[in-house]
């Protein structure tokens, strides 16, 4: 796999790990929370909520036990980098979850790791062992007394929506990975009904990089609303499929050279929750303010059928429903079924509009992200290639 | 990570998805007292902090529909029915489980809710086996309501007419029909967080998403305890009872058979519901007349044998209580559970089967009405019990269950045929032509037509336990009862509080009274005593009680309790009308306690049919060797181990 960025190699291999954590804890938790802000730091998960904002609820919540969730559950179609992180730079993630702990004062630390990465576990659980010996984990953390931190492993079953957070928190309770109401959120009521903050792997790898290299140093990439850098795991049909590192704002065109897909026809931004952005878009920016994702890029070549793609995504909601709301449950078996009839030529208009108005409603009233995006790629495909999916005859054949 | 918080302490089981973690935590917000004004469709209110906004819409008289809420259950949030338009939010939030934290504007029927909602109620539609006319929810389906409420005129996303699923009809009790589910999820929250139990919990995911039991068992060989509390909170006709209706009209419709039927006072207080009267209005003369015009050869009254419940029981506790004290017998097996709800019996078996040596050994009393009836009635008329077809219709799914065990035979024949829930029977009015609202009113038949206040009040949570203490301490006493409670009324035991802890001290005591006298010889050893006795209602609270006998907590030192399985007691049983809800059980009790405080005689050991059985049929007394045989019953340990 290619693993590459414009300077040859990523960023995490550049920063040692430690210095973050020496860093933070000669800070108080305040001081090392403003550094987290002054940085700009967004989820990369996908969402892009303020982590410092979300560590500082997580700090103010009142309760003796808190925890730090690191959600390892990469599941999202097309996605693949927190797996280069978790196997090449662990400490950095662990390093980040002890200063977060460090900055909301939990004991315990928790990483959901997805069950296809279960060999990943002795690599990981080696490291931790490594930090237990060095005092960088356990008791007294770097002869602090009073800060007790440690992490443990919890692996996932195989649910896609147990990377939602609330529904992961379910998971690790124990019960069906099922997302909750919110409010409340896990910043108060999370783990055991306890103030918990979920984190994507990468995120943390950030956070210990910037407490080693500063704020400042992280907000020289990037754009105002999205600073720093990202990973990104490209796959489709593109010459050099892989993992690579931009700077957040980089243009899908700019993006598409450098993995060699200049020839596309659409990119998948974001799995399958994502958005399927058209040639005729390439000029926009992988950002938060503009097309936000956690990292996934599927490349569309001139061949695909849209009508294939869409399809493809569908099929994946429908078994990866948690199947607790009926905007999602059913929904997404109506948009599978009008995907059918476009492809034998038996969708009327009227139905088409239709099915189009059923998604906005997923969009709107499903309970969870799972649910209010699932409709995305449907949506995206019907508005953008109009030309290509109507006017089908049963005898059509793709290929 | 073994450390929990207070959150955990183990009063539920439900997953916090399916919990009632957001009401708690409105309750608690709701103390804070705390006023937070928002707008509704334009109307300004103030609400208490933590409000939903299903709540604050209900209280400016604002309908919001909802499918998936309930407000016996816990918050899911899953149907998506009730959701509204908050200003500056991107989604639609569903009212139900919206807690209000700060000032919002509400917007409950926009374009985009109404075409939301809209869409939602065609989804349930395009996903359910819809067999309006065949189904037993026709005419009072919420999901049909859903459907006319939106002008729903053609199944916009196609319609389910192939079945995917096998009807199970495994269990005596309910019948599950999975095809007709909308996934409500009410029936689980139902069984894990109102009741405790847990046989209910969804399946697989996505698309193949059901609800089901363990491993996908059928419910007959699962620890399901027959409750049928399911049964009332499911908005359509995925979950009913297992109707006998057609088995009793044959009886009716055979010239040789000689069909009687019991009725109990809780379906007496909630059948006119069926036909429109609004809850809390008992008909119990006006249903004996229907009875007849519907073919009942013989109608009788299940309190006679309530009343015979409290001799035997009570006497029976008397016993315990001698063996106890007097005889310092460690294997009296105190406290006494009561046993008349079967559904809390079969709890007891699968979750506290080493408890069962202090469950009372009565049976309840429509089975010992059952095993009277195929003997002394029978011998009374000169009719062969092989002709006899007794009919008891009761307020319970788990009567269907307890009339078809084993164990209730005694009279040589099975003692109760068939059990009746109050919906059946309504349904059996209906197709008989009869309104029994306009019926003239008519008794009881006899012998056993006299019956008591006592016999009444069995019909809600604390009623056996009232009438226990009426007949126990006029015992002992030798006094009037009126004498320690004004108008008999023992007010502590009653109430909805979910679990009662009550203390009665025994200052005096009087002469034996002849019936017990070749049990007792003299109550010289209660005097001075405390009687004990505690009350629980719906089998959560059970089980918090059980828990506290197992800890050795203040339940463990008392000498009686009574169980009811479904909240509220039997008014709440699951074979009563639905809806349900707290307001329309608070409804049905205070019909009860008014048919209490109607009759002359008021105490079981007053009613003068009672006495006249022992004289003349149970000669050997309470607890004697004829009323063990015929009266008393035996249990079967079944733990939680599932075939």
């Amino acid at each position: 796999m290619i693993v590459s960025t414009r300077t040859g190699s990523l960023t995490f291999a550049e920063v040692a790990p430690g210095k973050g954590m020496d860093v933070a804890l000669a800070r108080t938790p305040a001081d090392v929370l403003r550094w987290i802000d002054a940085s700009g730091l967004r989820g990369r998960g996908g969402a892009g909520f303020p982590t410092s904002l979300k560590w500082e609820l997580a700090a103010k919540s009142p309760g003796a036990l808190k925890y730090v969730i690191c959600n390892a559950d990469e599941g999202e179609p097309g996605t693949f980098k927190d797996r280069v992180i978790l196997a090449d730079f662990a400490d950095l993630v662990f390093e980040g979850m002890t200063i977060a702990a460090y900055c909301i004062a939990a004991r315990q630390g928790i990483v959901y790791l997805r069950a296809e990465y279960t060999y990943l576990r002795p690599h990981l659980e080696a490291v931790l062992a490594r930090r237990r010996e060095a005092h960088l984990l356990g008791k007294g953390i770097a002869g602090r007394a009073g800060f007790d931190f440690d992490i443990e492993i919890h692996m996932g079953s195989g649910s896609y929506v147990c990377g939602e957070e609330t529904a992961l928190i379910e998971s690790l309770e124990g019960q069906r990975g099922e997302p909750r109401n919110r409010p409340p959120f896990p910043i108060d009521t999370g783990y055991l009904g306890n103030p918990t903050t979920v984190n994507n792997v990468e995120t943390f790898a950030w956070a210990a990089c910037i407490l080693a290299r500063g704020a400042d140093w992280f907000k020289e990439y990037g754009t105002a609303k999205s600073t720093g850098h990202k990973l990104f795991s490209v796959s489709g049909d593109c010459q050099r499929p892989g993992v690579y590192e931009f700077p957040l704002g980089i243009t899908i065109e700019a993006f598409l050279q450098e993995v060699g897909g200049e020839d596309a026809k659409a990119v998948q931004v974001g799995g399958a929750a994502g958005q399927c952005v058209p040639r005729g878009e390439f000029h926009r920016a992988l950002a938060y303010e503009d097309i936000p994702t956690g990292g996934s890029i599927i490349v569309f070549g001139p061949q695909r059928d849209m009508l294939r793609v869409a399809a493809n995504f569908l099929e994946f909601f429908i078994d990866e429903s948690c199947g607790q709301c009926t905007p999602c449950r059913e929904g997404t078996i109506k948009l599978l079924e009008g995907v059918k009839m476009l492809q034998r030529g038996q969708c009327s208009m009227d139905y088409l509009e239709e099915l189009c108005s059923l998604g906005e409603t997923m969009q709107l009233a499903s309970k969870c992200g799972l649910g209010q995006t699932a409709p995305n790629t449907f949506l995206s495909i019907v508005s953008h290639f109009r030309d290509e999916i109507l006017g089908r005859t049963a005898a059509w054949s793709p290929e | 990570m073994t450390d929990t918080s207070p959150h955990e302490s183990a009063h539920t089981r439900a997953p916090a998805s399916q919990r009632s973690r957001t009401a708690e935590m409105l309750e608690h917000a709701k103390r804070l007292g705390k006023m937070i004004p928002v707008t509704i469709d334009g109307n300004p209110i103030e609400v208490p902090l933590g409000t939903s906004v299903l709540e604050a819409a209900q209280r400016l008289g604002i309908r919001i529909p909802t499918l998936c809420y309930h407000e016996d259950l816990c918050l899911a949030g899953v149907c998506r029915v009730c959701v509204v338009q908050i200003e500056g939010q991107r989604t639609l939030q569903a009212a139900c489980s919206y807690p209000i934290t700060a000032p919002i504007n509400v917007s409950t029927h926009t374009a985009k809710v109404r075409r939301a909602r809209r869409h939602v109620i065609d989804l349930l539609l395009s996903a359910h086996v819809g067999e309006c006319y065949t189904c037993s929810r026709n005419n009072h389906c919420e999901l049909q309501d859903l459907a006319a409420e939106y002008g729903v005129d053609a199944f916009r996303f196609g319609r389910r007419e192939t079945r995917r699923y096998p009807i199970d009809a495994s269990s005596h009790a309910v019948v599950r029909d999975m095809d007709k589910c909308v996934l409500c999820r009410r029936c689980v929250r139902t069984c894990i967080d109102l009741q405790e139990v847990g046989v209910l919990e969804a399946l697989r995911r996505g698309a193949r998403t059901k609800i089901g039991t363990f491993m996908d068992k059928p419910l007959g060989s699962v620890v399901c305890i027959s409750c049928g509390q399911c049964i009332n909170r499911c908005p359509t006709g995925a979950l009913r009872a297992n109707d006998p209706t057609d088995d009793v009209w044959d009886a009716i419709d055979d010239p040789d058979k000689h069909v009687v039927i019991q009725t109990a006072p809780s379906p007496r207080a909630a059948i006119g519901e069926c036909f429109g009267l609004e809850p809390g209005n008992a008909i119990t003369f006006k249903l004996n007349s229907a009875l007849r015009r519907c073919g009942f050869d013989r109608v009788f009254d299940t309190n006679f044998a309530a009343d015979l419940t409290i001799m035997e029981e009570g006497v029976e506790l008397l016993l315990r209580l001698k063996r106890a004290l007097v005889d310092r017998d460690s294997t009296a097996a105190l406290p006494q559970l009561t046993s008349c709800s079967p559904g809390w019996v079969k709890f007891l078996e699968h979750f506290y089967p080493e408890y069962i040596p202090n469950l009372s050994t009565a049976k309840s009393p429509q089975q010992m009405f059952g095993a009277l009836l195929k003997t002394y009635y029978t011998d009374l008329n000169g009719l062969d019990p092989r002709n006899v077809v007794t009919v008891a219709l009761m307020p319970c799914s788990a009567k269907k269950f307890e009339c078809n065990r084993p164990e209730m035979c005694a009279s040589g024949f099975k003692d109760v045929d068939y059990g009746l829930t109050t919906r059946e029977l309504g349904k059996m009015i209906r197709e008989a032509g009869v309104d029994p609202l306009k019926l003239p009113k008519s008794d009881f038949d006899d012998p056993f037509g006299t019956a008591t206040g006592s016999g009444v009040i069995f019909g809600t949570t604390g009623g056996v336990m009232e009438a226990a203490l009426r007949t126990v301490l006029e015992l002992v006493t030798g006094l009037k009862v009126e004498k320690f409670f004004d108008h008999a009324d023992i007010v502590p035991v009653r109430g909805f509080e979910g679990v009662r802890h009550v203390e009665i001290p025994v200052t005096q005591v009087g002469p034996v009274p002849p019936l017990v006298a070749h049990l007792f010889n003299n109550w010289k050893w209660l005097k001075g005593a405390t009687l004990k006795v505690g009350v629980a209602h719906g089998t959560a609270n059970a089980k918090k009680v059980m828990e506290d006998v197992k800890a050795g907590g203040q339940f463990s030192q008392c000498h009686f309790i009574e169980f009811m399985a479904c909240p509220g007691g039997c008014l709440g049983g699951g074979g009563q009308p639905t809806p349900t809800s707290p307001a329309i059980r608070a409804a049905r009790a205070k019909a009860i306690y008014a048919e209490d405080r109607s009759y002359t005689i008021r105490k079981s050991h007053e009613n003068p049919a009672i006495l006249k059985v022992y004289d003349e049929f149970l000669t050997d007394g309470p607890c004697g060797h004829r009323s063990h045989k015929l009266l008393h019953t035996t249990y079967t340990p079944r733990g939680k181990y599932i075939e």
